[in-house]
Parts: C-alpha cells; structure tokens; sequence
C-alpha cells in the first residue's frame, strides 16, 4: 500500500513537471450544502496539496446503490468514491458492489496514536464502510403557532398529541423511524422496540398509533421537503435531518425550534466501488486516508451541523465558516440535545426492511 | 419498403436483361417476385442502422429487464451442492433436512464466502423470507473459521437457531428452481407457501389496488384533458390566422416549460398556505380553518398532471379541426339545423379521429408517469410507477420492479387492442 502511494506520488510528480494530463477522481455526494462542506473541508485542501489530482464531483447520491449495480453489471465503473447513508453501504457490501476496507492500514491513526478502527469504534457497522458524519432525524417545530397557547412540544410523544399541539405534521414516507416512534409513544420501552416491531400485532400497534395522526399528516421523501413546508407554514411540525433544520433556523432565521427528544441517530460515509483499476483505487485509498484523519473531520463541522464520526475530531469543532456560531450546541451529538437518543439498528432493518415497506405502504395506500 | 412493381420492373432490365424475356422458360411471375425480394432487401439494408440501433439501445434492454422478472438463477448458482441434496427433500415431513445437506451448505458457503456471493443470496431470499439477509451474513462470517468436521447440524443451528426451522429450507427448497414465478406474484399481491399460490394477508396487498387507481387516475387525467382542451382546439382552429397563433403559443409556452418548474408552481399555487387558499379566505369564500386541501392527495395528481399533458391534446385536436371545412356546418343550417344539432351531428363526428388521437397519447403518456405524482401526490395520489421506481433504486428488487414493468406493459397493449377494436386505430388522426 505504502509502496503503491509513494509510486502513485511519483508519479504525480512526475506528471506535475512534464505537464502531463491530471488524475481524475470522481466523487459522488449528496450535492447542496453538504457538497459544498466536503468540497471546503476535503476537497480543496486535498487539491492543493496534490496538484496533479482534480477531483470531480457528482450529485448521484440518492441513486447511488442503483447505480453502482448497473455499472457492476455493465462492467464499467466510472465512480471513484461514493458518499451514501450507512444502511446503503450495508447493502452494497451485501451485493459485493462495495470495495472491503482494511480500517487500521488505510486509515489514518488519530493525533494520539490510537489505531483508527478504536477511534471510530462502534460507528464501523459495514466492512466496506467508512464513516464521516453522525447526523439525526429528528423534528423541528414553528415556535409561533397559536392554537398551541404558548405550549411548546419537549417529548416525541407530542408529535402524536393533536389535541395539545393541533396542526399538521410531516414525516417521511417510509416506515423507518416512524415506527419506532409510534411504539415509544405507545408505552414500549426503548430497549424493547425492535423485539415488538418483529410480531404482527407490534407493526399492528405501531400502525395503529399512526393512523392517529394519518389525516394530518404530509409524508415526505426528500429531506428539503419538511424545512419548505415548516416555512411556508404547510405543517407545525416534522421530521428531517438535523442539518437541514439547522439552516433553516440559523441561516434563514425562521421561527422555527428544535425538538431533540428521542432523535434517531445515523451514519453517513464513504464506499470504494468495487471492480476498480489499481491505478485507481490507489489514487482513492491517498485522498481517503487525507479526508478522514481527525482534522478534515472535525473541518467539516465548520459548514454543516453533523457530528464527526471520530472521537479523536469532537474536541476540534469550532465555530461556523461564516456566521461564526459556536457549532457545538447544534450538534447532535452534543451532551444536551442526545439526552434521549434512538441508534438506527441496521441489522434489523437489513432484515425487516421489505416486509415492513409492504404493510406500512399498504396502510398508507388504504 | 416501399416497392411498387412498376419500380422493380424498370430497375430489373438494368443488372438483369434476360430476365424480363421469357424466352429462356423462366415464368414472368418467378422472376417478377425474385426482383421484388431483392427490391426489398435493399430497403432493409437501408434501414438496417436504424433497425440495428433500435434493437441494441431500446428493444434489448428491456428484453433483458423484462427477463428479469423470471430469472432466478442465483439460489443454484451460489449453493449447487445444497440444491441437489434438497431435491430430495420433503418439507412435507415436517422435519429439517439432515445432515448430508448441512455438510453440502458448508461446502457451498465456503466457495460462497470467498467470492463473496453468500450475502447477495441473502438479500435475494430476503424478499421472500424476512431474516434471511442476516442469516446469511452470519453464518458467512462464522464459517470461514470453520472446519469441515465441524460442519454439524448442532453446530448451525448454534450459529442461527433458523437453520433448525423447516421453513428456512422450505423457502431455499421453493426457490432453488432458476425461472421462478415469485416476483409475477408479488406482483400480484400473491405469494408461494408450502401449500402452493395464494393471496398475501390483507395488510400486504398494495399492487393491484395501485394498478387500478393508476388506470383509475389515468382515465380521468385524460377526460379532464378533453373536456378542457376541446373547446381550446375549437377555438383555435376557428379564430383567424393572426389571433390563432397568439393562443397557440399560450398552448405552447407551458410545454417549453421544465415539468419541474411546472409542478412546483403548483406546489405555490395549491398548498393550504398557497396563493388560491390565501385568495379564497381573503374574499370569504372559504374560512381561515377551512382552507382547501387540494395538493398532496389525489387532486393534487389530477390538476397538475392534466396541466402537463393538455398540450398533448390540444394539439391532435387542433390539426384535425382545421381541416374539417367550415362549409359542412354551413350547408346542415342551411338546411334547417339547430346550432347545437348542426355541431353535434355534422361536426363532432369529423373530430372523433382527433379525439382518438389525442386521447390514446394522453393516456398512454399518464399511465407511466412518475415524476408529477411522486412530488404532488401525497399517498393516494402515486401511481404504479413510484412503486416501480422505489424497487429499481431504492429496494433493489429488480425482479419485482420488472415483474410490475411487464404488468403494466400488458396492461397497456391489452387496452390498445380494445381501444383499436372500439374506436379502429384507422380513425386516429395526428393531422
């Protein structure tokens, strides 16, 4: 690896002084404000340092898994490195679509020298997975509704109280999350969701909670959904990506708070497609290990409010590129926003996912 | 191919001059028909680029997608040995198979593992059997460290107590064949069990319900269309040159338009907080409580959808008004007929090919859509399409997704066939 680095680095340079064409890495994100912070935090940094290298960027992400099994199967992959939502990567390991990564050789150490596997630790939940980001799907809520008499949601459980907090709510279209919600609300432990989520009479229950809210409801599928109908007044409360909601209330200045009670925890990362050249992958695996050291993580934190997947990058955040806010507070990892937190089990997911899909659909459709 | 004999009879004497002489005992017939085969492989030589392209850029691909809906090579592919020993099997017996095919299982994981097959097995079974994909990722992991001699029954189902239920097997047994009728009857709202075909419980049935309101909505999208486009195409078409052109390109403008920007407007326009609510409570009509929902359900489906495709009937319906000669409606009043009699009996029935025409594109254009539906449709508005969508890009069921294509497809054809057996597609007019 080391030897492929120093050979690729020479030959970069080699390149640099005869003028020769650049290296070419495509990246794929998310496109939007997260782009851009990978763009600021990655990016740019990696270019200056490498100028033999240019980095292209996509905005394929959404699509990303389908596309990656087309390629596959086309047998012409021409992404280099792919930034997709955890239970995405798990998939694309399952299919043999993602590249397996060796955490501790390919991955740079944190400052103190502890091997990156440990300073990542439980966030590794794929082998082909490198994790960037810990963002949450949690709701936010417009602070000036007046049917609401000054009463301000502080429980998930409000979210389904129509009589104390009337209006309409959004949530996404799938059944993700929104079950394990509608059974915390419904007397079940935390500790208990998912072994009740895996009977009939628990998607039942959980159904039924919802068909409470139904008719009041708006069911997103694209995260910028909710911030645009809580401005424009469509709904008092929903659900999406905390980032979301923090540009909406710190950048737009909306009147609009955050409700972090039992928000669900994810991650977000990095894959290497399977099936690329040596010469290729080599290029990728360089920028990776630069990427995700300690500092380009907690850099990130400057544009965008998700937390960094290191331990070793927390005490690193610092305030915002540009309004100059401590960016700590609206994590969601900070200590007062994760007093009640819900992880994603993707395990259960992996396996539920599809029979669940059909009966929360069904339900919706009828 | 267009080969008249007149044509191939001049060309013949040129490359052949016997041939029009009978002389050598050669019949006129044969050899007329032997000049007109050779007229005819020209033609398709002509056309062969663009008979090549269709085929290799539209009609393989869909043949090879539409193939997916049966293939299910993958179950004998990755797990041969376990397959054969199944074979034998019978779930019937009540009892988990013993242990020739756990010893079998092992030796297909193993190869399964390192080519790093055994997982996408997994959540191949997964659609049919929840737990199958950690099932598989599980035990791939255990048994890389695992010695042939430990390959015991104990031994597995000490790795995951659901290699000890019948119905693990069962569901490998059921599904082991390589063309499979599984995703048909997902499709279908049907599933395979132990005692054959039958109906998935009722909280899982979405498909047909979905296939029918897609038909549902697409009928109606289309008669809204022709109610409204109707007397715009009349008007058009009987309004002078000059102020024609001037509506035509109002009729025009929106088609330019991006379908996004066109749905989002009505998105502004439409939502509960939107300009025509705001409209309608600030003149009385409608109170501040009682604000019209009309987006994010089917109605919502339904103006946006007939908004786009409006174009797609005007247009049809224009170029055939504007041949029909004013003199026909002249010549019925002239002869006693009321206005409405002398339109509906004399010039209603010379635009019928236009409605056709306009009609079969709106609804074959609706029955499809997907984009418009997605964004303003909220639950009850969503076609069969969003599923198809959701399974290609975000489940990656593939089978099913094509499972539904194929549905759909024959769905579409079976109506041109009545439709062509109804209105005669001679009659369709595009102008």
């Amino acid at each position: 690896m080391k030897f492929k680095t120093l050979l690729l680095a020479g030959a970069a340079s080699a390149m640099m002084t005869s003028g020769a064409m650049a290296i070419d890495l495509t990246i794929v994100s998310w496109g939007g404000a997260y782009s851009n912070s990978q763009n600021e935090a990655y990016h740019k940094p990696y270019m200056a340092a490498n100028p033999g290298v240019n980095i292209i960027n996509d905005e394929s992400s959404a699509e990303a898994v389908a596309k990656l099994r087309a390629m596959n199967e086309a047998g012409n992959v021409t992404w280099d490195l792919v930034d997709v939502v955890a239970s995405d990567a798990i998939r694309l390991c399952d299919e043999g679509l993602a590249e397996e990564i060796n955490f501790d050789e390919a991955l740079a150490p944190a400052p103190d020298g502890t091997p990156a596997s440990e300073d990542f630790g439980d966030l590794i939940v794929s082998d082909c997975f490198i994790p960037q980001i810990v963002y949450s799907t949690t709701f936010g809520y417009r602070s000036d509704v007046e049917a609401w008499n000054g009463r301000e949601p502080d429980d998930i459980c409000d979210v389904f109280d129509l009589e104390n907090f009337p209006g309409k709510r959004s949530l996404e279209k799938r059944p993700i999350n929104n079950m394990e919600w509608a059974l915390l609300c419904d007397g079940v432990a935390k500790d208990d969701v998912y072994d009740v989520l895996e009977t009939e009479e628990g998607v039942s229950r959980a159904l039924a909670k919802l068909e409470t809210i139904k008719d009041q409801t708006i069911w997103w599928t694209a995260g910028a959904e909710t911030p645009q109908l809580l401005a424009d007044g469509e709904v008092v409360i929903g659900s999406t990506y905390n980032g979301r909601l923090f540009s909406l209330i710190e950048e737009q200045d909306q009147p609009v708070k955050m409700l972090w009670d039992a928000q669900v925890f994810d991650l977000d990362g990095w894959i290497v497609p399977a099936g690329l050249s040596d010469e290729r992958k080599a290029a990728v695996m360089d920028y990776l290990k630069f990427a995700t050291d300690t500092q380009r993580l907690a850099d990130q934190a400057k544009y965008i409010s998700y937390g960094p997947a290191r331990k070793s990058s927390a005490p690193l955040v610092g305030k915002h590129a540009e309004l100059g806010i401590d960016m700590a507070p609206h994590m969601p990892t900070d200590p007062k926003n994760a007093t009640n937190t819900f992880l994603y089990n993707y395990e259960w997911w992996a396996d539920y996912r599809d029979d669940l899909d059909a009966k929360f659909q069904a339900w919706l459709a009828g | 191919m267009n080969t008249q004999n007149p044509a191939s009879t001049d060309t013949g004497p040129d490359e052949n001059p016997q041939v029009l002489t009978t002389r050598d005992g050669i019949p006129l017939k044969v050899s007329l028909a032997r000049a007109l085969r050779r007229e005819k492989l020209r033609a398709l030589v002509l056309i062969a680029p663009l008979l090549l392209f269709v085929l290799i850029t539209f009609a393989a691909p869909i043949a090879d997608m539409l193939f997916r809906s049966v293939e299910n090579g993958i179950v004998s592919e990755t797990l041969p040995k376990t397959v054969e020993v199944l074979a034998t099997w019978d779930p019937e017996s009540g009892e988990i198979p013993d242990q020739a095919a756990f010893t079998a299982l092992y030796e297909d994981l193993k190869v399964a593992v390192e080519e790093k097959t055994h997982t996408r097995l997994g959540s191949r079974l997964n659609y049919e059997a929840s737990g199958m994909s950690s099932l598989f990722r599980k035990t791939g992991r255990r048994i890389g460290r695992m010695e042939p001699a430990d390959a015991t029954v104990e031994r597995f189902i000490d790795i995951d107590k659901d290699w000890g239920t019948v119905e693990t097997w069962a569901v490998l047994k059921r599904y082991s064949p390589t063309i499979t009728p599984g995703y048909f009857l997902n499709a279908a709202d049907m599933q395979l069990t132990a005692e054959g075909v039958e109906m998935k419980p009722e909280n899982e049935r979405i498909y047909l319900y979905l296939f029918w309101r897609t038909l549902f909505l697409s009928l109606t999208i289309t008669s809204t269309c022709l109610l409204l486009g109707y007397p715009v195409a009349f008007l058009l078409a009987a309004l002078p040159a000059r102020s024609a052109n001037l509506l035509m390109i109002l009729v025009l403008l929106p088609f330019w338009t991006s379908l996004l920007v066109r749905t989002s407007a009505w998105k502004v326009l439409l939502q509960q907080q939107g300009v025509i609510n705001d409209f309608l409570v600030w003149t009385g009509l409608v109170s501040d409580a009682g604000r019209l929902v009309m987006i994010n359900n089917q109605t919502g489906t339904i103006i946006a959808m007939t908004h786009i495709l409006l174009p797609f009937m005007i247009l049809p319906l224009y170029s055939v008004m504007k041949t029909i000669s004013p003199s026909y409606v002249r010549a019925a009043k002239s002869l006693g007929a009321t206005d409405w009699t002398a339109f509906w009996r004399v010039y209603f029935p010379q635009t019928v090919p236009g409605i056709g025409a306009g009609a079969i594109l709106v609804f074959i254009l609706a029955i499809g859509y997907y984009i418009t539906p997605e964004l303003v449709g909220g639950t009850d508005g969503i076609f069969i399409s969003n599923r198809i969508a959701y399974h290609i890009s975000t489940s990656l069921n593939w089978g099913l997704a094509a499972a539904l294509g194929v549905i759909l497809l024959l769905a579409v054809m079976l109506l041109f066939y009545v439709y062509d057996k109804i209105v005669g597609i001679d009659n369709v007019k595009l102008g």
